[in-house]
């Protein structure tokens, strides 16, 4: 009898080895007269037990992590194809309180598919959304994601909705969906996990919102460093191309929707909308003023939604559950649920998604199990680079758009990066501005020119030279950046700058310097 | 009739008939292949640094012909994006992720150790032709770090002895 085995060929797994895993089981099944079918799956997101490799028993799938290639051996040997005990062995995984404690929406089939195959897909769900929608109204499909509360995962958090209805309402001959998955934020993949796991779901969400809108072309805007999530995505956009999912006669509707991939080049500030849709058009991704809105004149001076991945992900499940469903989840006025990825030193990275409300704590304790390292959390930094960094006592706040607001941070895109005790402040509050200038795209000068002066500032500051002075010339140049910038690059830059100065002065200090060499 | 004196008119060569052949196809096959698209230029740059390795500065002239852009927008937008070369590479591209949540599990100590084993600074290429290091800004590995990205190849939980080992492999 052929045993199924499900190995991730998302790119963590493969960064830590799942290649030679399976080329070993497959080698070793093929030795041993054992006949096995290995599947390629997104990951789970359990990042510390990857390369995690389940086989499909009787009594379901039975896990094994962290899989190497030379346990591979041991593992035939301890009948790991009936699931048999071995060191490895985790059991169902998805009895594992990391995972049996989330709330999977939009990563529902992450791990568990094969993300090409078109069938599984749907076996699991997939294009039940669609479905929906093409029996409804366009203005119908905009009021479901409205009602729903949903608003953009991006990090802006603007009701995507109220976005929609304004493209719904624009008038032009041409409109059209743009995907920002230009997932740039250090501490976040969600986009990437999404899109090697389930780009079936990315797909219908924005075949969803050009039928809602009236949008007949759609692109996806994708970060060259990804090449594992752009080889998926060309396979799925294919695929459904052949099946009548994409093209002039969606899914049978008669409507048309037309989507590609473009790859961006390595430039951070086409995150932002404005500068993404430069860079679609073929520019320099520089940004553009506000107004006019994206909605009005954005592609081509076309009417224009521009949302994030998860945005787009999470609008099958609204149109297949109901608005309801989805608003019934999470807390005030952040409603549904965000995938939040445990990352830096952390003992277990991975991937959470869970209702709004749950608060930073639970994340670092609960779920990420402290340091990966051992040694006591001393600082995180969420929401990405442009984030502030906060210590211990700000730990209790809810995962909440507004609480995190209120704290003087943003929550972003939903990406924690976890620091131990070893970590210098101003080393880090010197690389925000140290990013700031490589990235910035050069249009305004308080990102430009400030960023600049910011790093020799600190440097300064943190030599001991008139620091006083030096840390008001600091204060009031993130006071010029934050309000004097075009976009969020210069704006929030001061954010990490500013908390790291508040929160951790001491790292500042001219006594500092050997404390730092000593660790 | 007087003879008259005569004046030579110059003649313009052929836009690109100075680069070297597999520059000019490459420009012509990516152009080519790109040009029905709306907004092409970045395809079209991304073709050509895939068949080439990078964008010599020298084929500017025949892309924007191509395209009936100035070469100064040609060249501006390549010089915008860091991912574009303007300098041929080594045999092996490393990007080496220098984002806050490698930063967090040793990426500084990790990047000092690849400049010092290579004996280069970012955007260096080794003395034998062999490595050329960059830096990027987020592989999207973030729990896993700190990562490296070698030939496309993305790499989890680097230290120095692996990346030591990784040089090794990719050096015979």
């Amino acid at each position: 009898m052929t045993t199924t085995i499900y190995i991730p060929r998302e790119a963590t797994a493969l960064s830590l080895g799942a290649q030679p895993v399976a080329d070993a089981i497959a080698a070793q099944g093929a030795r041993s007269g054992k006949p096995v079918r290995i599947v390629r799956t997104g990951s789970r997101g359990l990042f510390w037990l990857e390369p995690l490799v389940e086989v499909q028993t009787p009594a379901g799938r039975v896990a094994y992590g962290p899989v190497q290639a030379a346990d591979v051996d041991g593992l035939f040997a301890a009948g790991f194809l009936t699931g048999g005990k071995h060191a490895l062995h985790l059991g169902d995984v998805e009895s594992i309180p990391y995972l049996k404690n989330q709330q999977r929406l939009t990563c529902a089939r992450l791990g568990i598919i094969d993300p090409v195959n078109l069938e599984d897909y749907r076996a699991h769900g997939g294009y039940e959304g669609l479905k929906a929608a093409v029996a409804m109204q366009p203005g119908d499909i905009v009021k479901a994601v409205t009602d729903s509360g949903l608003r953009g995962r991006g990090g802006a958090a603007f009701p995507t909705g109220i976005k929609w209805k304004t493209v719904l309402d624009a008038a032009g001959e041409q409109k059209y969906i743009v995907c920002n998955a230009d997932e740039g934020d250090s501490g976040t993949f969600s986009d990437r996990l999404l899109m090697e796991g389930d780009p079936y779901c990315l797909i219908e969400g924005m075949t969803i919102a050009g039928l809602g809108v009236g949008a007949t072309r759609g692109y996806i805007y994708l970060r060259c460093e990804y090449p594992h999530a752009h080889a998926t995505l060309k396979q799925a956009i294919a695929t459904a191309y052949e099946k009548g999912f994409l093209g002039n006669d969606v899914a049978g509707s008669g409507r048309t929707f037309e989507l590609q991939v473009r790859l961006g080049a390595g430039a951070y500030i086409c995150g932002e909308e404005t500068s993404l849709l430069e860079s679609l058009e073929g520019r320099r991704g520089q940004i553009r003023f506000k107004p006019p809105l994206p909605a009005l004149k954005g592609l081509f001076g076309c009417p224009t939604v521009v949302n994030n991945v998860i945005s787009f992900a999470s609008v099958p499940i609204i149109l297949q559950k109901g608005a309801t469903y989805y608003r019934d989840f999470g807390v005030g006025r952040s409603r549904g649920t965000l995938p939040i990825q445990l990352t830096g030193n952390v003992a277990r990275g991975g991937l959470v998604e869970r209702a709004f409300g749950v608060t930073l704590r639970e994340m670092l304790y609960d779920y990420g199990g402290g340091t990966r390292s051992g040694r006591p959390v001393r600082a995180v930094q969420v929401g990405g680079p442009l984030g502030a960094y906060w210590p211990e006592s700000k730990f209790d706040t809810p995962l909440d758009y507004e609480a995190f607001a209120a704290g003087g941070g943003m929550l972003g895109h939903g990406g924690i990066v976890v620091f131990d005790d070893t970590v210098d402040l101003a080393a880090q509050a010197r690389y925000a501005m140290e990013f700031c200038a490589i990235e910035s795209c050069g249009k305004c000068t308080p990102c430009r020119l400030g960023s600049t002066r910011g790093v020799e500032v600190i440097d300064r500051l943190v030599a001991g030279d008139r620091a006083a002075m030096q840390q008001t010339l600091l204060r009031d140049l993130c006071d010029t950046m934050l309000n004097g910038s075009l976009c969020a690059l210069g704006g929030l830059t001061p954010y990490p700058v500013l908390s790291a100065l508040d929160y951790f002065a001491e790292d500042f200090s001219k006594a500092a310097a050997p404390r730092a060499a000593q660790r | 009739m007087n003879a008259r004196k005569r004046v030579a008119i110059p003649v313009r060569p052929e836009p690109g008939s100075d680069l070297p052949e597999a520059e000019r196809r490459a420009v012509r096959e990516s152009v080519q292949q790109n040009r029905a698209l709306e907004g092409n230029l970045l395809p079209i740059l991304h073709a050509i640094q895939d068949r080439l390795g990078w964008i010599p500065p020298r084929v500017i002239a025949l892309i924007a012909f191509e395209l009936n852009l100035s070469r100064a927008e040609v060249h501006g937008v390549i010089s915008f994006y860091h991912y574009f070369r303007q300098h041929a590479p080594g045999q092996h591209l490393i990007y080496l992720c220098r984002a806050e949540a490698c930063q967090a599990v040793g990426a500084v100590e990790l990047e000092a150790h690849a400049k010092r084993a290579l004996g280069v600074e970012f955007h260096g290429t080794s003395s034998d032709g062999r490595y050329t290091l960059e830096p990027v800004y987020c592989l999207g590995n973030c729990a896993s770090g700190p990562s490296l990205l070698v030939d496309g190849e993305l790499h989890g939980r680097m230290t120095p002895q692996r990346f030591d080992a990784l040089i090794a492999r990719d050096g015979k």
